[in-house]
């Protein structure tokens, strides 16, 4: 039998005698929760009222003409309330908070997404509400930093580290180790110690059974594939997980090829050959690291791609020759993210885009029976600073340089 | 086991003992070798060898910019096994290895602990690695006559701290509070209490440890506690003034 939170040989609950009372605590709520279906209706209940639960699945005539192959559609994630998938397990995670009678929630941002996702529900409930981001990651997702503080929470920049999402984590498990009695820990996906994987693997299936039901309406059959994009892996699970009994659906897992998989630059542990087993923040997986075990910095034009670990399941499902892994470069991603938006009108994140390309590379392959889906985890519109400065945007720069001045002058 | 021998014996001269802790390869092994001497000439009656570590969760700031600055200089694990044979070699006091899991997994978890033993490591402190996901980390150390200390905190229940104490070696560390390590703790009634907690739960000796850094401290602790950990204090110390400025603060604290 495999041992309590894992996956294979993955996952664990590597922790410090200080938490032990705080999981023990978290676990035995998940699993009370877990065995009472009034909270999944209420979980439901909230995400239809307070999201756009279901979101739609979106059939993308045009790109599927411009590819010519099979008929694409797209899982719009980003049509939640506060426009990525992380709003899943935020919500669901806030309903266990109220349960246990805290008052504080803490979380870990790299794109921002989790974190805006955080504050408002922090807004929404009456919680006090700390998010920690890498002081990289600030500067890349200003916007998103803006709309946290003014949803009420405090914004904390991580400058130790390599200043992404992995420090962030880091700082929000030290304020844990004081603050436990009234701070619950809202990890923003499917990595760090039992029961985490599992909890947001749990609130994010949400996604894949509305998929499955949506896609067997519409198409009334069964895709070919399933593409998600996977940073930490939380929208790819949540995705895969309404196909995963279904032995004639590929499932796709997309990471972050940076600038290349050759380079050094990037975060593909599982589609490269850089990623290898160790043991930490809680859990054990396919890190990028270097012998000694010395974590490495990532790249990635998305923020939240941009991590050196990944989810326990996923690595599981992995070894098992059960989800594909591919990688997507920055070049890639922004030719994919212009096409969509030309073709469809709609704004993929950065993220969510690199799932895109997997998925026009292998259209040409398949045939116009034959459907496939990719999950838009976000929606663009947090990027664009990023998105405006890689196209070298030369209207959107003057726009910038007459603000800077304008703001300059009054003071 | 040898540790736990070695701690009583010294606690027969002794009414309690000091642990000190040095970060290796920072800010330089030089320097780690003129801190230990200072240490150990003015008494200091274990040290603990902190390998840096990419992630140390466990640690405050002081010890985490430590930890990058030695790993950003190019410290590597080997370079940190060579040093504490020298170490060990050189002072007849106790030496142990505090680290994160990682480094003892990614080197090869029975590799590490033969690697150590021939190095003459007393002991391991391994915040990260509770009992249950330290199995075979436990047989290891059983095998290798290694200490495999555990930690007490003030949220651990009193039959979890009889778990501990059955699993563990060496001493048991008591993390006197909530918290990263560099932060004061205050050792108040409450503190007593926990103190008493853990008296309870273990025969084996008891450190206590985050936020020790004073002559007043180690008073405090002295009756409670069999052994004081001076952590970051010295740390900080090195960084500002100098090796050569740790011999007479240790001298001034018992």
């Amino acid at each position: 039998m495999t041992k309590k939170g894992y996956y294979g040989k993955w996952g664990g609950a590597f922790i410090p005698e200080i938490l032990h009372e705080t999981f023990n605590e978290l676990n035995k709520v998940f699993e009370e929760v877990k065995a009472d279906p009034q909270f999944w209706e209420d979980y439901f209940d909230l995400m239809s009222t307070y999201s756009c639960r279901p979101t739609p699945l979106t059939h993308a005539e045009n790109l599927s003409k411009h590819f010519g192959g099979c008929q694409m559609y797209i899982k719009r994630e980003d049509l939640n309330h506060t426009g990525a998938h992380k709003a899943n397990n935020v919500m669901g995670q806030g309903l266990l908070v109220k349960r246990m009678g805290k008052s504080r929630v803490i979380a870990e941002t790299g794109a921002g997404q989790h974190g805006v996702a955080t504050a408002t529900m922090a807004a929404k409930f009456g919680f006090e509400c700390t998010i920690y981001m890498g002081e990289e990651d600030v500067q890349r997702q200003r916007p998103n930093v803006f709309w946290m503080e003014k949803l009420g929470a405090t914004v904390i920049p991580v400058t130790t580290g390599a200043r992404t999402l992995k420090d962030a984590i880091n700082e929000a498990f030290r304020d844990w180790v004081s603050s436990m009695d009234t701070t619950h820990y809202v990890m923003g996906t499917v990595c760090g110690p039992h029961p985490f994987p599992e909890m947001v693997a749990w609130f994010q299936s949400i996604i894949g059974q509305e998929t499955r039901g949506q896609i067997l309406s519409r198409f009334e059959k069964l895709p070919a594939k399933v593409y998600a994009c996977v940073g930490g892996g939380s929208n790819a699970m949540g995705i895969f997980q309404g196909f995963l009994a279904d032995s004639g659906v590929e499932l796709v897992g997309v990471e972050a090829g940076g600038l290349g998989l050759d380079s050094g630059q990037h975060a593909a542990r599982l589609a490269g050959k850089d990623g290898s087993q160790g043991v930490a923040q809680g859990y054990k997986t396919m890190f990028l690291q270097d012998n000694d075990g010395q974590m490495l910095d990532t790249h990635s034009v998305a923020a939240g791609l941009d991590y050196i670990g990944v989810s326990p399941i996923l690595t599981d499902l992995w070894e098992k020759g059960k989800i594909r892994f591919e990688a997507a470069t920055d070049e890639e991603v922004l030719d994919a993210l212009d096409l969509t938006m030309k073709k469809e009108g709609i704004i993929p994140a950065l993220e969510s885009a690199h799932a895109f390309v997997q998925a026009f590379k292998d259209a040409g392959k398949l045939s116009a029976d034959q459907a496939v889906i990719i999950n838009m985890s976000g929606r663009g519109d947090k990027d664009i600073f990023t998105i405006a400065h890689a196209y070298d945007d030369p209207s959107w720069k003057k726009f910038i340089m007459k603000k800077g001045k304008a703001y300059a002058a009054e003071k | 086991m040898q540790l736990k021998n070695d701690i009583r014996s010294a606690l027969t001269d002794k009414k309690i003992l000091l642990m000190t802790h040095i970060v290796l390869g920072y800010p330089s092994f030089e320097a780690n070798r003129e801190t230990i001497k200072q240490m150990v000439e003015n008494g200091v009656d274990l040290i603990e060898l902190q390998i840096p570590f990419s992630e140390p969760v466990a640690d405050g700031p002081i010890i985490l910019k430590a930890s990058q600055d030695a790993i950003a200089s190019g410290v590597k694990v080997r370079d940190c096994l060579d040093f504490a044979a020298e170490i060990t070699a050189t002072y007849p006091i106790p030496f142990l290895f505090m680290t994160y899991y990682n480094i003892l997994f990614k080197f090869g978890l029975a590799e590490f602990f033969a690697k150590a033993k021939r190095t003459g490591i007393k002991g391991f402190i391994i915040p990260d690695l509770p009992p249950e996901e330290g199995e075979q980390y436990l047989e290891l150390a059983r095998k290798y006559q290694i200490a495999p200390v555990l930690i007490f905190a003030p949220t651990s229940t009193d039959q979890r701290m009889r778990f501990l104490s059955s699993q563990g070696e060496g001493f048991i560390y008591c993390v006197a509070r909530k918290g990263v390590t560099g932060r004061k703790s205050e050792l108040n009634e409450e503190f007593d209490s926990y103190m008493g907690r853990c008296r309870q739960a273990t025969d084996l000796p008891i450190a206590v440890g985050f936020g020790i850094s004073s002559k007043e401290d180690v008073e405090l602790l002295t009756g409670k506690a069999d052994i004081a950990v001076i952590g970051t204090a010295t740390i900080k110390l090195v960084a500002a003034n100098g090796p050569h400025a740790v011999g007479p603060f240790i001298a001034s604290l018992r």
